[in-house]
C-alpha cells in the first residue's frame, strides 16, 4: 500500500486526475475494484468507496487483499466518524492534520497496523489531551460545499456527461460533493 | 443584480413581521463588501440598489450583512420543506418564520438570498441552536429526533461542535477555493495566498499557534498543487517545537512536503533521534511514523540502533510501530536489517497480539525473497494462526465477529508462500486451513476477505482434494453471488484453481459468460484474464474473437496494447488454423497497430516466412498465399497502422507472386499506391521499394521479361531525390537490380530466404535443437535447393539486409540490418523450442500412442477432438495429466455407467448449438468445450457410424496405455529429480523406490491426510467421479513397499490420483531449469549475431560494387 505523499505536484496532479478519470467511469452498482497498473505502475490496483459525501480511494499492490482493503476503508471511516461525530468532507478539509493523525495510526509504513477503530480513537485521544490549547471558537459557521476544485479538476477530464450528471445531481442534492481523497 | 434586488424586496418583509434583529446572509460577496465598507466600483443600478436598501434597513434595531456559500441554498430548500413536513417545529414560535421563509426562498432560487430563521431569532438561543444542529445533522444526511436535537443543541451551545479551531483567513482561504468555479480563479486565489504567507512567515516573534496555522496553509496550498518550498525550513523548525500537537504538525508537513531524496531531510534526522529518546511515548510515536516515512537509505544507520531498543519498549504501540519502521527500512535496503532477522522472529512470540501482527509484515518480505530459510517456522505459524481462528485472542481484535482477520489474512499468505511445492509444510496447513473454510462466515465482507485469501493459499500449496473441493465450493458461492465484487474474487479464485484442476471451470461458465458480458469493465478484464489462463486450442478462436471485440470497444491504450500483445501471443501459440490465426493478427494490426510492440510484428513475419515449424511446405505456402490474398484485400483501406502497413508491404514483396496467382506488375502497383499513400511516412515507403525491388527480381529471375510501371518509374524517381539517404539508397538500389541479369539476380535475391540465416544460425548455436527439428528444417532447406537455385551464404546474408528495420534504416542505411533483425526475431524461436524440447524429451513413451490417436481422430469426428488435449498452454508433463482425466471420463461414458449432470448439460448445449440454441451456451460449449464436454458428443452421438462404436474400446485401451505411461513419466520424473523433498516423497509410496529407511505406513498417512476417516469418505466422493478401472490400473502400478491391507491401499492410490495434478506442477519447476540456460544462450546467440551482422555491412559495398561490376 502507498501513500500518494511526498510526489512532485504535476505528477500528483496528474495521477489525481487519472484517477478521477477512472472513478468517474464506473456505473453504479458495480464492483469497488479496478485495476490501476496504468496508473500506478504494474500490479496496482485500486479500491473506492463512498460514503454520500466521501469518496475514499485506496492504492495498493498484490500483497493486499481486495476484500480486506474495501473493508478498511470501512474501518478508516469508521474511525473519522467516531473522532468528528458524523464525518463530512468539512471536518476533513479544515482538520486533516488530525485526519492524518487517524490514518497514521491505521496504516504505518505502508502496511495495516491497526484495524479496530476504538483503539484507534484511544490513541487519537491520547494525542490530543497532551493539547488541550486548541482553540474552541465559538462562531457557528455551516459550509457545505458543492462541487468545489475537484470538479474542476474533472473537467479537465473532457468527461462532460458525467459533469453534467454530477451537476444535476448537485442542484437537486446540495449536499453532494466530490471530494476525492487519494491515498 | 438579482441578489440586491431579492433583498430589496425582503427586507420589507422582515418589516412586516415586526423583527427587529436581522442577519441576512447571500453568496454575493462584493455586495456585502460594498455595504459594509462605502466605496468601490460598480454599476451605477447596484448603487442606486443599494442606497435604496440601506435606507429600508432603518428600522431595524441590528442589521447583519454576512456572507454565505451559493451551497446553502439548499439549506434555505430544505428548511422550507421541513418547515410544512416535519411537526417538530411546532414549538411555536418559529413556525409563522419558517413559513415566510419557505415563501421567500422559493423566489429566492433566482436571487440567492437566504433568510436563516436560526440567526433572525439568535435571541431565542435553544431554538435556533436545535435548528442549526438540525441543518447540520441535515448536511451529514442524518434526519434527528427532538431527543437528538436537545443534546446536540446543548452540545453545540458549550461549542464542543462548532468552530474547526483555524482563523478567519483559513477559514476564508478555503471557503474561497470551495467557491471558485474555474481553475484559473482557484491558481489565483492560491497565488495570492502564497504571496500572503510568504511575507508573513518570516515575520519575527510569530505566536506558535500561529505558525502552526500557516504551515497547515502552505499543506493546504501544496495540497492544491502549488509550490510551497518556501515555507519547507518552516516545517522542519517546527519539528524541533517541545508542545507535542506541534511537533506532530511539524513531522506531518515535512512528510508531506519532503520526498525521501530531499536535502532537508538531514536537518530532521538530529530531532528524530532525540524524539525517539523521549520519556513521552506519544512523541516517540510520532518520531517513528516520521521515519517510516523519511529516512532513506543512507541515513537508516544514524536511527537504526535506536528504533532497534524500541522493540524492547513497554508499550506496545511503541514495539508494533518499532517493527513497522524496520520493515520499512527492510524495503528501503535489506542489507541493512539483515542481521535483525532473528528479532522478527522473536517478536513473533511478543505478549501483544497486535505486535505479532505486525511482526507478519516484514516476515511476508523477507519470506517472499527467501522460503527456504523459514521453513523452520510452518510450525509456530500454524499453531498461532489455530489459536486465532479459535477466537482466542482478546476481543478487541474481533472486526465484524471476526476474530482479527487482518491477521488471519497475512498468516494465509505466508503460509501460501511457505506450502508452495512443499509436501510435508503444507500437510501442516491442512487441518488449520479446513477449520477456516468452516469457520469463516460468509456473510460479511471481510469473512469473503478470509475465505478468498484461503483459497489462494489452497491453490498455491501442495493440494490436498479436500480443501479443494472446499475451495472450488467456495469459489462457486463467490460466482453465483448477486455482488460484483465478490464475483470478481470468485474469477480471480477461479483462475487459481484451474491450475490445478481445469474441470472446475466447466461446472461454472454460465457465471463466466455472464462476468464476460457484465458493464463492469474490471470484471470483464479479469474474466478475460481467466480465459487467457484456459485457451486451449479448441477455443482459442472464440477466445481470440471475444479479445479483439473487447480490444476494439476500449479507449484505454495502455489495456489495449495488452490485451492486443496476448492476442496475438495466443494466436501464435495455438494457431488452429494458418488462416484463422493471419486473420486474428490482422483484425490485431488493424485496430491497434501502433500499439503493439514492434516485436510481434516481425514475429507475424517471420510465423509467415517460416510457416509453424512443421515439416509441411504445402500448408506454409498455402498460408503465403492466403497472407497475400487477404493482404491485397485490406491494402485499399484507408487509415491502416504503419507496422500493419510494413507487414504488408513485406509479406507482398516476398510472396506476392510465388503462387503464380497476381501479376507482378499488379501487386507492384499497389505497393506504389501504398507508398504514395503514405507520403510522409519513410518507413512505409522504405518497405515499399524494398518490396517492389523483391518482385521484380523474382521476375527477372525467373526469366520474365520485365515491364516497369510508370507509376513505380515516378516513385523511383521521386525517391532518388529524397532527403532521406536511406530512401535514396534504396531506390538505386532497384534500379540497379533491375538492370541486371537473372543469375546474378537469384546470388543476390534468393526466394523465400528471409529466415534462413537465422535458421542456420540456430543451426550453428543451438546444439540442443531437437533431431526431428533440425531434420526438419534440412528437408526444407534441400526442398528449397531443389526448386530454387543453391543460395550462397553470402547471398543469404545480403537478403536479411533486405528486410528493412524501421528503427535504425530511416537513418542510417548502412547500418547492419541483420542485426536487428536477427536480434529482434530471436526471441521468437525461443518459447517454441523448449516447448519442442518438452514433448521430445518428457513425453517418448506417449508419442507413439498419440500419433495413433491421432490417425483415429481424424477418421472420427471433428478436428477439434484431439487437438486440446496435447497442445494445452501448460507444458507436457501436465498436458498428460489432462489427458488422462479426460480419457477417464470418456471411458466412464463408453462403458455406458451414469453419466455425471455437467456432462449431460454440456452435451445438449453441443447439440442444440446446431438448433436453437441461447447464445449464452453456445458461447459457454464453444469457450468450455475443450475440456471434458467434448467428450461426450463422441460415445453419446447416435447420428454417428456404427464404426465409431469401436472406438470408445480402441480409446479405451489407449487411455490405458496412456495413463500408465504417463504414471511411469511420472515415477521416472521423480526419480530422475532428484532435488525437490516433496516429489521423492511422492515416489516413494506409489512406486516403492525410494530408501528403506522410511515407514511407508508413515508415507501413507501422510498420503492419507490429517484423518483416515475423512479420507474413506473422501475415497468415496471422488470414486463416484473417477472412473473405476483407472483406479484398478493403479494397483497394477508397481507398488511394492505397500503390501499392506487393502483398504489401506485403495485411498492412497486414488489420493495419488489426485496428486497428480500437483505433481505435474512440481515437475514443472525442474523442466524450467531445462528453460534456464537458454536466456544465456540467447545471449550468446546474440553476440554472434552481432559478429554476423557486422561482417556483411563491411562487405557489402564492395560486393555491391563487384556486382554492378
Amino acid at each position: 500500500m502507498e501513500e500518494m505523499v511526498g510526489e512532485e505536484p504535476e505528477t500528483r496532479d496528474s495521477v489525481e486526475a487519472e484517477v478521477l478519470i477512472v472513478l468517474c467511469s464506473r456505473a453504479e452498482n458495480v464492483s469497488n475494484f479496478v485495476e490501476a497498473d496504468s496508473i500506478f505502475g504494474p500490479d496496482t490496483r485500486l479500491v473506492y468507496k463512498h460514503y454520500a459525501t466521501l469518496y475514499f480511494v485506496f492504492v495498493f499492490d498484490s500483497s493486499e487483499n481486495e476484500l480486506a482493503m474495501l473493508d478498511l476503508i470501512q474501518v478508516f471511516v469508521e474511525t473519522l466518524d467516531k473522532c468528528f461525530k458524523n464525518v463530512c468532507e468539512l471536518d476533513m478539509v479544515f482538520n486533516f492534520s488530525k485526519m492524518h493523525i487517524i490514518l497514521d495510526e491505521i496504516i504505518f509504513g505502508g502496511q495495516v497496523l491497526e484495524t479496530s477503530s476504538t483503539e484507534v480513537m484511544k490513541a487519537v485521544e491520547e494525542i490530543s489531551k497532551c493539547s488541550l490549547s486548541l482553540s474552541l471558537s465559538l462562531s457557528i459557521y455551516i459550509y457545505i460545499f458543492t462541487l468545489g476544485y475537484l470538479i474542476d479538476s474533472v473537467s479537465i477530464c473532457h468527461n462532460a456527461g458525467w459533469r453534467r450528471l454530477q451537476m444535476q445531481s448537485c442542484f437537486q442534492n446540495p449536499f453532494l460533493d466530490g471530494k476525492v481523497d487519494s491515498r | 443584480m438579482a441578489e440586491a434586488k431579492a433583498i430589496c424586496l425582503g427586507i420589507p418583509l422582515a418589516h412586516e413581521r415586526h423583527w427587529k434583529n436581522i442577519i441576512v446572509e447571500s453568496d454575493f460577496l462584493n455586495l456585502f463588501l460594498a455595504l459594509n465598507s462605502p466605496g468601490g466600483s460598480f454599476p451605477l443600478e447596484v448603487l442606486i440598489l443599494m442606497k435604496d436598501l440601506k435606507a429600508s434597513l432603518n428600522g431595524f434595531d441590528k442589521v447583519t450583512f454576512s456572507f454565505a456559500p451559493r451551497s446553502s441554498n439548499g439549506l434555505a430548500h430544505w428548511l422550507a420543506t421541513c418547515s410544512f413536513s416535519q411537526s417538530w417545529i411546532g414549538l411555536g414560535v418559529v413556525s409563522p418564520s419558517l413559513q415566510d421563509v419557505r415563501r421567500r426562498s422559493l423566489c429566492d432560487v433566482a436571487g440567492d438570498v437566504l433568510f436563516c430563521p436560526s440567526l433572525i431569532e439568535r435571541a431565542c438561543t435553544l431554538v435556533g441552536d436545535l435548528l442549526l444542529s438540525a441543518i447540520l445533522d441535515r448536511a451529514r444526511g442524518v434526519s434527528p429526533s427532538l431527543q437528538d436535537l436537545r443534546t446536540i443543541g446543548r452540545e453545540l451551545a458549550m461549542g464542543s461542535q462548532g468552530g474547526w479551531g483555524q482563523s478567519k483567513d483559513f477559514l476564508d482561504l478555503v471557503k474561497s477555493i470551495g467557491e471558485s468555479r474555474s481553475k484559473a480563479e482557484e491558481d489565483r486565489i492560491i497565488l495570492h495566498e502564497i504571496e500572503l504567507l510568504k511575507r508573513r512567515i518570516t515575520e519575527p516573534d510569530i505566536p506558535k499557534r500561529k505558525m502552526k496555522e500557516f504551515i497547515i496553509r502552505l499543506v493546504y496550498v501544496e495540497m492544491l498543487g502549488h509550490d510551497a518550498s518556501f515555507g519547507y525550513i518552516h516545517a522542519v523548525k517546527m519539528t524541533h517545537d517541545d508542545s507535542l500537537l506541534l511537533k506532530r504538525t511539524g513531522y506531518l508537513a515535512v512528510t508531506l512536503f519532503l520526498n525521501e531524496d530531499h536535502d532537508l531531510i538531514i536537518l530532521i534526522v538530529n530531532t528524530i533521534q532525540k524524539d525517539l529518546k523521549s520519556d513521552n511515548y506519544l512523541v516517540v510515536c510520532a518520531a517513528l511514523t516520521a521515519v517510516c516515512k523519511l529516512i532513506n537509505e543512507e541515513t537508516i544507520p544514524a536511527v537504526l540502533p535506536q528504533v532497534v531498543e524500541l522493540l524492547g519498549h513497554q508499550k506496545e504501540a511503541v514495539r508494533k510501530k518499532a517493527i513497522m519502521a524496520l520493515h520499512r527500512f527492510n524495503q528501503r535496503a535489506p542489507s541493512s536489517v539483515s542481521h535483525l532477522i532473528s528479532h522478527f522472529k522473536k517478536k513473533l512470540c511478543d505478549n501483544d497480539p497486535g505486535v505479532m501482527g505486525a511482526t507478519l509484515c516484514p516476515l511476508f518480505d523477507l519470506i517472499t525473497v527467501d522460503v527456504n530459510s523459514y521453513k523452520d517456522l510452518v510450525v509456530s505459524f500454524v499453531n498461532i494462526l489455530k489459536q486465532v481462528a479459535e477466537h482466542r485472542l482478546p476481543k478487541s481484535y474481533d472486526y465484524h465477529q471476526m476474530p482479527a482477520p487482518f491477521i488471519q489474512i497475512r498468516f494465509l499468505k505466508i503460509l501460501a508462500l511457505l506450502g508452495s511445492g512443499d509436501k510435508q509444510a503444507s500437510e501442516n496447513m491442512y487441518t488449520v486451513l479446513g477449520d477456516i473454510f468452516k469457520k469463516c462466515d460468509s456473510s460479511s465482507n471481510i469473512g469473503n476477505a478470509v475465505l478468498y485469501e484461503c483459497i489462494c493459499c489452497v491453490s498455491s500449496i501442495y493440494p490436498s482434494p479436500k480443501l479443494l473441493e472446499a475451495a472450488a465450493e467456495v469459489t462457486s458461492r463467490f460466482l453465483k453471488s448477486e455482488s460484483h465484487n465478490l464475483k470478481y474474487m470468485g474469477i480471480d479464485a477461479l483462475r487459481r484453481l484451474i491450475k490445478i484442476n481445469p474441470d472446475i471451470a466447466e461446472e461454472h461458465q454460465l457465471a463466466v459468460i455472464d462476468c464476460l458480458e457484465d458493464p463492469d469493465d474490471t470484471l470483464k478484464r479479469k474474466t478475460f484474464e481467466l480465459l487467457y489462463k484456459m485457451t486451449k486450442s479448441s477455443n482459442v478462436e472464440v477466445i481470440a474473437d471475444r479479445m479483439i471485440d473487447y480490444m476494439i470497444s476500449i479507449n484505454d491504450n495502455h489495456y489495449k496494447t495488452e490485451i492486443a500483445s496476448r492476442c496475438v501471443e495466443l494466436a501464435e501459440q495455438f494457431a488452429p488454423k494458418n488462416s484463422n490465426t493471419l486473420q486474428t493478427m490482422n483484425k490485431v494490426f488493424e485496430h491497434a497497430g501502433d500499439l503493439v510492440n514492434i516485436k510481434v510484428a516481425h514475429n507475424l513475419m517471420r510465423l509467415i516466412a517460416e510457416g509453424f515449424g512443421e515439416d509441411d511446405e504445402g500448408a506454409d505456402s498455402q498460408l503465403r498465399s492466403s497472407a497475400v490474398e487477404s493482404y491485397l484485400h485490406i491494402i485499399g483501406e484507408p487509415k491502416l497502422p504503419s507496422v500493419f502497413l510494413q507487414i504488408i508491404c513485406w509479406v507482398l514483396g516476398e510472396y506476392g507472386t510465388m503462387d503464380g496467382k497476381f501479376s507482378a506488375s499488379y501487386i507492384s502497383g499497389k505497393l506504389c499506391d501504398v507508398a504514395e499513400a503514405h507520403s510522409n511516412d519513410d518507413t512505409i515507403k522504405a518497405y515499399a521499394v524494398t518490396a517492389i525491388m523483391k518482385i521484380y527480381a523474382f521476375e527477372i529471375a525467373a526469366g520474365k521479361k520485365v515491364d516497369l510501371l510508370p507509376e513505380c518509374q515516378s516513385l523511383i524517381d521521386e525517391l532518388s531525390a529524397s532527403h532521406s539517404t536511406d530512401l535514396q539508397q534504396r531506390a538505386y538500389e532497384l534500379q540497379a537490380v533491375l538492370g541486371l541479369d537473372a543469375c546474378a539476380i537469384v546470388g543476390i535475391i534468393p526466394s523465400d530466404a528471409s529466415c534462413e540465416d537465422i535458421e542456420s544460425l540456430e543451426k550453428g548455436d543451438r546444439p540442443y535443437i531437437p533431431e526431428n527439428e533440425r531434420s526438419g528444417m534440412l528437408n526444407i532447406n534441400n526442398f528449397r535447393s531443389q526448386y530454387q537455385h543453391e543460395a550462397s551464404t553470402h547471398a543469404l546474408r545480403f537478403e536479411a539486409y533486405e528486410l528493412p528495420q524501421p528503427s535504425v534504416a530511416s537513418r542510417i542505411p548502412s547500418v547492419p540490418v541483420p542485426l536487428t533483425s536477427s536480434t529482434e526475431l530471436m526471441p521468437v524461436s525461443e518459447p517454441i523450442y523448449p516447448k519442442e524440447i518438452h514433448q521430445v524429451e518428457s513425453l517418448p513413451s506417449v508419442s507413439d500412442t498419440r500419433l495413433v490417436e491421432l490417425k483415429l481422430q481424424l477418421e472420427g469426428v471433428q478436428k477439434k477432438w484431439g487437438r486440446p488435449t496435447y497442445s494445452s498452454p501448460a507444458p507436457s508433463t501436465s498436458s498428460s495429466t489432462t489427458q488422462k482425466t479426460v480419457n477417464g471420463v470418456k471411458q466412464h461414458e463408453g462403458l455406458g455407467t451414469i453419466s455425471s449432470q455437467t456432462h449431460d448439460i454440456s452435451y445438449d448445449s453441443r447439440r442444440l448449438q446446431i438448433e436453437v440454441s441461447p447464445e449464452k451456451q453456445k458461447l459457454a460449449a464453444s469457450l468450455f468445450g475443450g475440456s471434458s464436454s467434448k467428450s461426450d458428443k463422441k460415445p453419446s452421438s447416435t447420428s454417428h457410424k456404427t464404426a465409431r462404436v469401436s472406438n470408445p474400446s480402441v480409446e479405451k485401451h489407449q487411455m490405458v496405455t496412456e495413463a500408465v505411461a504417463s504414471v511411469e513419466l511420472a515415477a521416472e520424473k521423480t526419480a530422475s529429480l532428484q532435488p525437490p523433498p516433496d516429489l521423492l516423497d511422492f515416489g516413494e509410496p506409489s512406486v516403492g523406490s525410494g530408501t528403506p529407511s522410511l515407514d511407508p505406513f508413515k508415507q501413507l498417512e501422510g498420503l492419507l491426510g490429517p484423518t483416515p476417516v475423512s479420507s474413506t469418505v473422501n475415497y468415496g466422493s471422488v470414486g463416484a467421479s473417477k472412473p473405476p478401472d483407472l483406479m484398478a490400473l493403479y494397483a497394477e502400478t508397481p507398488m511394492s513397499g505397500l503390501s499392506s491391507n487393502v483398504t489401506n491401499l485403495t485411498p492412497t492410490s486414488m489420493d495419488t490420483i489426485n496428486l497428480i495434478p500437483g505433481l505435474s506442477n512440481a515437475v514443472t519447476p525442474p523442466t524450467q531449469l531445462k528453460k534456464g540456460p537458454s536466456p544465456q544462450d540467447s545471449l550468446e546467440k546474440d553476440a554472434l549475431a552481432r559478429q554476423m551482422g557486422v561482417t556483411p555491412s563491411g562487405k557489402n559495398p564492395n560486393l555491391f560494387k563487384d556486382l554492378l561490376g
